[in-house]
């Protein structure tokens, strides 16, 4: 492992840049993509999938939203909050957004501290980034649990469009789940930082890959944990704000 | 060892930067829904803090800015594709939702 790392280390000087750089790294016979390593590469393409993913739904619910005849049920006052004696709108939704970005700020913190080879405050900055996770996962299911009480069903809703309904359930389940997941995610390597699975003294493996772990993988998991911020970040603006 | 030479190390000021910066557009694109902005200010509006947090994500709490060209390439352009899927899809929601108003409704106003 030690030499092919060596062998395929960071982009060496000498290569191109620019256009003459990508036709060079495509066109080497040999590993495309300098300086990353596989896991990395592997996630940015599941990443890449999953933005076709969430695409499609966000595509199809502008279908609907402009084919239909009826008014769009307002999102803005049916996700509002009665708080401090008025109806703030979208309240929970903003909360929710300033979560999910606090999150992704720990979670930058905590993949510069792994490369800093600093357990501690990895591990501690991973588990705060999952606590913010699920605790963003316990407002969507308070959103849910709310908005079912109202007569919201995927197949109907008693303030506008049918459709409504199957976007919202639709988007933000999928969306959910992915945060839910990606909580589960960063515990798994919390803990393998916290148990020095990542250092350079242990020869500990990794279960499915029976290959030892170094930090990038945080930074790994960190591709997943921005990427979840980055849909929330389009499923805020279309769904929620439009 | 070796591995970790790979990855992606910054300073902490630009992340905190940036942070804060994401949460400044946060508290805009919010704040569009809050003044009740309408049509279309409202709508570019709500692109600009979008492209500009999603873009802000992907440079820097994702490195991408960091990254070779390579890879950059490969990840990013691909979703430009669906730019024609939602051409597409934006003319047949148009289709549609005419045929609706003209038998569901009982017809366009003719002016």
């Amino acid at each position: 492992m030690a030499e092919t790392n060596v062998e395929h280390s960071a982009a060496s000087i000498d290569r191109p840049d620019g256009m003459q750089g990508v036709i060079a790294d495509w066109a080497s016979d040999q590993r495309a993509f300098k300086g990353v390593p596989w896991g990395k590469a592997m996630m940015w393409i599941f990443l890449l999938s999953d933005t076709f993913i969430f695409s499609t739904f966000l595509i199809s619910y502008m279908t609907v939203r402009m084919s239909t005849a009826v008014p769009w049920p307002p999102s803005s006052e049916l996700f509002a909050l009665h708080m401090f004696g008025a109806d703030i709108p979208l309240i929970l939704i903003a909360i929710m957004t300033f979560i999910l970005i606090t999150s992704s700020g720990t979670m930058v913190l905590a993949v510069n501290y792994g490369y800093r080879l600093d357990r501690k405050k990895t591990t501690l900055l991973l588990i705060i980034t999952a606590i913010l996770g699920a605790s963003f996962v316990g407002m969507q299911a308070f959103e849910w649990t709310k908005l079912i009480h109202e007569g919201v069903r995927p197949w109907g809703n008693p303030f506008g469009a049918e459709q409504f309904g199957a976007c919202f359930f639709m988007i933000t389940g999928f969306h959910g789940l992915h945060v839910s997941i990606g909580v589960i995610f960063l515990l798994i390597v919390a803990r393998k930082v916290w148990r020095g699975d990542y250092e350079a003294n242990t020869e500990r493996r990794g279960f499915f890959t029976s290959h030892k772990g170094s930090y990038d993988i945080v930074e790994t998991t960190g591709l997943y944990w921005h990427f979840v911020d980055l849909v929330w970040v389009f499923i805020f603006a279309f769904f929620y704000l439009w | 060892m070796s591995s970790t030479t790979e990855g992606q190390q910054h300073p902490l000021g630009i992340y905190f930067k940036i942070w804060g910066l994401l949460f400044v557009l946060s508290a805009f694109s919010y704040a569009v829904d809050i003044l009740e902005f309408q049509g279309y200010l409202r709508w570019s509006l709500i692109l600009i803090f979008m492209l500009l947090k999603a873009g802000l994500i992907v440079a820097i709490f994702m490195h991408m800015v960091w990254e070779r060209l390579a890879i950059v390439y490969a990840i990013l352009l691909p979703p430009l594709a669906l730019m024609v899927l939602m051409a597409l899809m934006a003319l047949e929601a148009d289709y549609t939702h005419l045929t609706r108003l003209l038998y569901f409704l009982g017809g366009i106003p003719l002016k």
